[in-house]
């Protein structure tokens, strides 16, 4: 008998953990968070609070002033070595892939900056020049308030630590897309600024 | 008044608990991916082997009716294990005080205490068994994260994955010379 409970219990443990499993990882789809955010936007597109920002011109917006436009967004600071010089080279060729929407206004570059307290106007732009801003289309910005910042990391699924190595940070880096509407619906890997672009100019039909 | 007598391990149990659910040193150890791999999930199954000795004769009984050689608790403990191997289940715990609050209760729970129950009722070959995936699961997640090129964790560095992949490799190949001493040396029938 005693045999025969323990196969019935292992057998309910074995279904309920692969079921659970199923659940937690998306159809054994996800393992890392990072995976797990991408399928879950693409699934449940998220709407984007209206942060107010202060642009490298140094006026300010609120996020909702973009609604009506498709949006890619990256999340960087200055003085990022890695990552973030690289997406904004990568932004700076959207500009050109993108030339004819963004010349219509239909869609708007923008990056945001997640270290608020060092990147200022001043470092925004002169991050945007580092990296060959085309001058159109492309904004740098970074939150007004400290809560807009956490409202933001938390809507796109941003996760910052400290990097002591290098004295800066670590993020989780990639393109993500906003439609019209202001919500989440789609992110791309950080090195892949052509598909993003490319899906960018299918949804406009393009 | 409540460490009279340290040595009871129900106390010994209590006092790891509280200890580990002290805000600064949760806070130290979930800070590094090593540190809560290889301390605190571990201390947390720790606590689990000792509250065996909380339960009481007729719960022992009625779960050892349905865990003939401990193969139902293993298995228990065995799935619960490979949750908190998820590298999205170990970053939740972090930022979610939900999931914070499942792994403190399922790793000892759920870990730690099944395999107490389980281990004296386990013959040679299901030890054989347990040990070797054990091992063998270190050898796998050590050397994934030696080599992984990217962050598996949102919330940790890549060197911290590293070294953890590092130490992991270690702490296998350990295993292996512990279980091969056992063999060569160690009397069969007593582990």
């Amino acid at each position: 008998m005693a045999i025969l409970r323990t196969l019935l219990a292992s057998l309910v443990l074995l279904l309920a953990g692969g079921a659970a499993f199923g659940v937690v990882t998306d159809q054994f789809q996800a393992f890392t968070t990072e995976t797990a955010r991408r399928l879950a936007v693409r699934r449940h597109p998220v709407q984007i609070p209206p942060v107010e920002l202060q642009l490298q011109s140094g006026s300010r917006i609120s996020l909702a002033d973009l609604r009506g436009k498709w949006l890619l967004v990256d999340f960087i600071y200055t003085r990022c070595p890695t990552y973030c010089v690289a997406l904004g080279s990568e932004f700076a060729q959207l500009q050109d892939l993108l030339s004819k929407p963004l010349a219509q206004g239909k869609v708007q570059l923008l990056s945001i900056s997640f270290d608020p307290i060092h990147d200022t106007p001043a470092q925004l732009k002169a991050y945007m020049q580092r990296s060959r801003d085309r001058g159109l289309g492309w904004i740098a910005a970074r939150p007004v308030e400290p809560q807009g910042l956490g409202n933001l990391e938390r809507a796109f699924g941003i996760t910052v630590i400290a990097d002591p190595s290098s004295g800066g940070y670590t993020h989780n880096a990639a393109i993500h897309l906003v439609d019209p509407g202001g919500r989440l619906v789609e992110i791309f890997d950080e090195d892949a600024p052509n598909l993003a672009g490319r899906t960018v100019l299918q949804r406009l039909g393009q | 008044m409540i460490i009279r007598s340290p040595h009871h391990p129900i106390r010994i149990a209590a006092l790891t608990y509280l200890v580990l659910l002290a805000p600064p040193l949760r806070h130290i150890l979930e800070s590094s991916m090593t540190g809560q791999m290889l301390l605190q999930i571990p201390l947390l199954i720790g606590v689990g082997l000792l509250l065996r000795q909380a339960l009481p004769a007729r719960a022992l009984s009625i779960v050892a009716s349905c865990n003939y050689q401990g193969i139902a608790g293993l298995l228990l403990a065995s799935v619960i294990s490979a949750f908190w191997m998820l590298p999205l289940a170990l970053d939740a715990s972090v930022t979610e005080p939900f999931i914070a609050a499942a792994k403190y209760l399922s790793v000892p729970l759920l870990i730690g205490l099944p395999l107490a129950l389980s281990w004296p009722r386990m013959g040679f070959i299901v030890r054989g068994v347990f040990l070797l995936e054990l091992t063998a699961s270190f050898f796998r997640l050590g050397w994934l994260y030696l080599i992984w090129p990217g962050r598996l964790c949102n919330n940790y560095l890549l060197d911290d994955q590293q070294r953890l992949g590092q130490y992991m490799l270690w702490i296998g190949g350990a295993l292996l010379l512990g279980i091969a001493i056992k063999l060569i040396w160690g009397r069969f029938g007593s582990v």
